[in-house]
């Protein structure tokens, strides 16, 4: 398998706050890979990192052997890389094929000014076309198809993060970071969610980065785990790892705990 | 498709006797009602080019006035004919490159515009990093500067004492086709991807970022063509009043502005349109308040400025009842005659796709 991301000893410091120490992994393509972590660890501002958001003070980041440390958040994406929120961030007031549809805007080749007299620009007209059948097969592939019409605040909370993840593959990225798609589920809804992660990856030929606190869905879906606790990268390893690792045990549950408890 | 045709038919329909209702008015309406008809579609023009600014893209801009006087200034110093401009250079003369410059009054339409989209342009470089009220206080000291520069560039602009003698080329066909080219392309836009991407741009910029959207670039872009716009339209109403100076351009036409674009709805183009017949007509109908009065044996005399005080009230009545505006985001289609059994419930909530 050959490596899609690195991080290379990455810092990112906010003042006196050191967000990020010196984290350094690679993920190889393919693989769904979780980045877990007690509150304040630095998960999200190491996906901002990634996405684009932050730039790191120390450290580079290195996508499919290209450099992005420094690029916008517009370049990372044209790159191959998308994200999700973890509070949900859609387009509200544009219904839930228009989301999708912007999610297309990075790969459009036509020019805007093209749209200001569409009849004189058959091509113009084509991608357009194109891009809406396109968005339209991706909302039924998520099951969000009957909701094509429907505003995107109006999507129960379930439907909402589907819709979150169909614009993200609308960017035609081959690497995805989700946000906590677990946040606000019910055990039923998170087991669905563990299959649906899977069949993107598999659907979508993607490499998948989640945070997630919700440990079954974790254990369940990663196949490989990163632990930060401040910052700092204090553990890696298959999910069997993982639980049994008394520093990512105390890391959770404090000192004593470490000792003897057989799960996180 | 049927459904295609059907609405293309109505449109067509509606076209012709527009376009009938234009041919008649001109010899058989007084030119009061002339006026503001053609008030009305530069007031679309304008509402419209701040729509795509604040309602569409969701920045707040107070520079239209600003941008309204560029055109204006443009557009007569192009067509006004060299013997003219040497009567009315009393102060100082007139720069000698600038008065033997005449074009047709098309390219000093189309050229009003562009003059406009180049200042637009070229503050939002550096003012389109704010966002919010920043950007507010921003483009209202922009559109005072230009107002300003105006009244003292003597050599350009004869200063305070403005221009006199436009020739009036803004008539009903003219207005109303301009209004017309203006809307056809901005409900394509609108219709099209790049029409989401705006959207997007205003819902949620760092979500918008996230899906490779260039926001800043977006925000320069729908300024700069609203820009256009608001040159366009002062350019329009220059050539509808025949006379223009600096006074004609202070805050209070943003206002009015502002005003057709809120209560139209922000964020809809028929909101526009309709705000700005509503807010014209009723601007207009509102002076006999400013006339005396008599009720019976109670006499009211005349108070000037009462219309804009009704008018404030009439506002606020708008933001406290309906604060999305008469149209909301939604925009006009035939369909609304015609519900069909499925799309009933879901377009009374979300409205169709346009015209």
């Amino acid at each position: 398998m050959s490596r899609i991301l690195e991080l290379k000893d990455i810092v990112l410091r906010f003042g006196g706050l050191t967000a990020v120490d010196h984290l350094s992994f690679s993920i190889d393509k393919g693989q769904i890979i979780g980045l877990i972590g007690p509150n304040g660890a630095g998960k999200t501002s190491a996906f901002n990192v990634i996405s684009g958001f932050y730039r790191p003070t120390e450290g580079h980041v290195e996508f499919e052997g290209a450099n992005l440390t420094g690029l916008p958040p517009h370049e990372v994406c044209k790159a191959g890389i998308s994200r999700t929120f973890q509070n949900i961030r859609l387009f509200q007031n544009e219904t839930v094929l228009q989301n999708v549809m912007v999610g297309s805007w990075v790969r459009q080749k036509s020019r805007w000014w093209m749209s200001l007299m569409p009849p004189l620009f058959p091509s113009f007209m084509r991608e357009e076309r194109a891009i809406r059948a396109r968005s339209l097969e991706l909302l039924a592939r998520l099951e969000l198809d009957e909701h094509a019409d429907d505003l995107a605040s109006s999507l129960p909370y379930g439907a909402q993060r589907r819709l979150e993840i169909a614009r993200a593959l609308a960017t035609e990225p081959r690497f995805l970071l989700l946000d906590e798609p677990a946040a606000g589920m019910n055990p039923n809804e998170s087991k669905e969610l563990m299959l649906f992660i899977r069949r993107l990856r598999d659907e979508f030929d993607l490499t998948i980065l989640l945070i997630e606190h919700d440990m079954k869905v974790v254990m369940n879906v990663c196949e490989y785990i990163h632990v930060l606790d401040h910052g700092v990268l204090i553990a890696s390893g298959t999910p069997d790892e993982i639980r049994n690792n008394p520093s990512v045990i105390e890391a959770y549950l404090g000192k004593a705990a470490g000792k003897g408890a057989d799960h996180a | 498709m049927s459904r295609k045709i059907r609405n293309g038919t109505l449109t067509l329909l509606a076209l012709a006797l527009f376009a009938c209702f234009l041919n008649w008015a001109p010899s058989n309406l007084n030119g009061y009602v002339l006026r503001i008809l053609n008030l009305i579609a530069i007031n679309a023009i304008l509402g419209l080019s701040l729509n795509l600014i604040y309602g569409m893209t969701g920045m707040f801009s107070l520079g239209h006035a600003g941008f309204m006087a560029i055109g204006a200034y443009v557009s007569a110093l192009l067509i006004l004919s060299p013997a003219q401009k040497e009567a009315m250079w009393i102060l100082e003369p007139i720069a000698p490159w600038l008065l033997n410059l005449q074009t047709p009054f098309l390219v000093s339409l189309i050229l009003a515009g562009l003059v406009a989209a180049l200042f637009g342009w070229l503050i939002a470089l550096p003012i389109l990093k704010l966002g919010g009220d920043y950007l507010g206080i921003a483009t209202l000291g922009f559109s005072e500067i230009i107002r300003i520069l105006i009244t003292n560039l003597t050599p350009l602009t004869n200063g305070s004492l403005g221009l006199k003698g436009i020739p009036a080329h803004t008539t009903l066909w003219m207005s109303y086709g301009c209004l017309g080219i203006f809307l056809v392309c901005m409900v394509s836009m609108m219709n099209s991807n790049f029409g989401n991407v705006l959207k997007a741009v205003r819902d949620d910029e760092t979500a918008a970022r996230t899906m490779g959207v260039n926001t800043f670039r977006i925000r320069v872009l729908a300024f700069t063509l609203g820009c256009f716009g608001g040159g366009l339209g002062g350019a329009l109403m220059g050539n509808l009043i025949t006379t223009i100076d600096p006074r004609m351009f202070m805050i209070t036409q943003t206002y009015n502005l502002l005003m057709i674009v809120v209560v139209g709805g922000l964020g809809s183009i028929t909101g526009s349109v309709i705000g700005a017949v509503l807010v014209t007509t009723m601007l207009e109908w509102l002076r006999f308040v400013e006339n005396p009065i008599q009720l019976g044996s109670l006499s009211i005399p005349g108070i000037p400025g009462m219309r804009m005080v009704l008018f404030s009230v009439l506002l606020i009545a708008v933001i406290i009842f309906r604060r999305e505006g008469i149209m909301g985001m939604r925009e006009f289609t035939w369909d609304w005659f015609f519900p069909s059994r499925k799309k009933l419930e879901k377009n009374s909530e979300r409205g169709g796709e346009g015209l």
